[in-house]
């Protein structure tokens, strides 16, 4: 499945991908996440039951405390 | 385009400030420098010495409250600008109230709860409206992590790595470069299409 990534594309072999799933993969293992597939927002909660498709734009950003 | 010309545009424009610490402060300031017509900041803390390292407040403003504070410092700096101050803590019920004239909004908060609450509230009630946030700037040197990306509407400044910490705290180097970068994109984004 090829999705983008971050604004990169990113090509995995797996057939089925759920945003959990992805999560693993590319080590996003910090507690405060966002979640945006294709412009949607996903919540913590919905991680494990949303799935991906070839083509989506799944944005993945790590939430670092400092200002 | 001329300064004067910079000006023309800018004096038009409003731009708001979620925090105003490190990141909001020198943000604002750099802001009300090149002329930004209305400046919305908002913060609900006041000002310790120890903010003193990275924020722009002076010793003898410390225990003032930092939105009416910081009005004060820009007034000094630009008194054409207008500043309209909220010294109040920003939540997802205040935020679609404050933000709402602003053609831009910078996040410049200190709690990853606080980043994400702002993320999300703009995103679904300004969701035509760019939020820059500011994302990893602790600590010192490494200048060449620091980077911006852009998502849509969404950007990050900030080096994406560098959590504050006691052994990692944030300083005026590294806030400033960040703080400016947000500055710089925001300039960016009101001077295209013009």
């Amino acid at each position: 499945m090829q999705i983008t990534l971050n604004n990169k594309i990113e090509v995995f072999p797996n057939e089925t991908l759920t945003i959990k799933e992805i999560l693993e993969l590319k080590k996003f293992t910090y507690p405060k996440l966002i979640v945006k597939l294709n412009d949607v927002i996903i919540e913590k909660e919905d991680f494990e039951s949303t799935f991906l498709k070839e083509g989506d734009n799944l944005i993945i950003l790590h939430l670092l405390a400092g200002g | 385009m001329t300064f004067m010309e910079i000006q023309k545009i800018l004096k038009n424009k409003t731009v708001g400030i979620a925090g105003c610490g490190g990141l909001g402060s020198n943000c604002a300031v750099a802001l009300a420098r090149v002329g930004v017509g209305t400046l919305i900041i908002a913060d609900f803390d006041k000002i310790e010495e120890s903010n003193l390292n990275r924020q722009y407040y002076f010793y003898d403003q410390i225990g003032l409250p930092k939105s009416e504070t910081l009005k004060e410092n820009i007034k000094r700096i630009n008194p054409k600008v207008n500043v309209i101050n909220h010294q109040v803590f920003v939540d997802e019920k205040n935020i679609p109230v404050i933000f709402k004239d602003c053609d831009i909004i910078v996040e410049a908060f200190d709690k990853v709860e606080a980043k994400e609450m702002i993320i999300k509230t703009v995103n679904k009630v300004f969701p035509d409206k760019y939020l820059v946030c500011g994302i990893g700037m602790a600590g010192w040197g490494q200048n060449a992590l620091i980077r911006e990306q852009r998502f849509g509407k969404l950007i990050i400044c900030g080096d994406g790595i560098n959590e504050i910490s006691d052994s990692n705290p944030p300083l005026a180097p590294r806030v400033g470069i960040v703080s400016n970068m947000q500055a710089n994109i925001v300039l960016e984004l009101l001077l295209k299409n013009n």
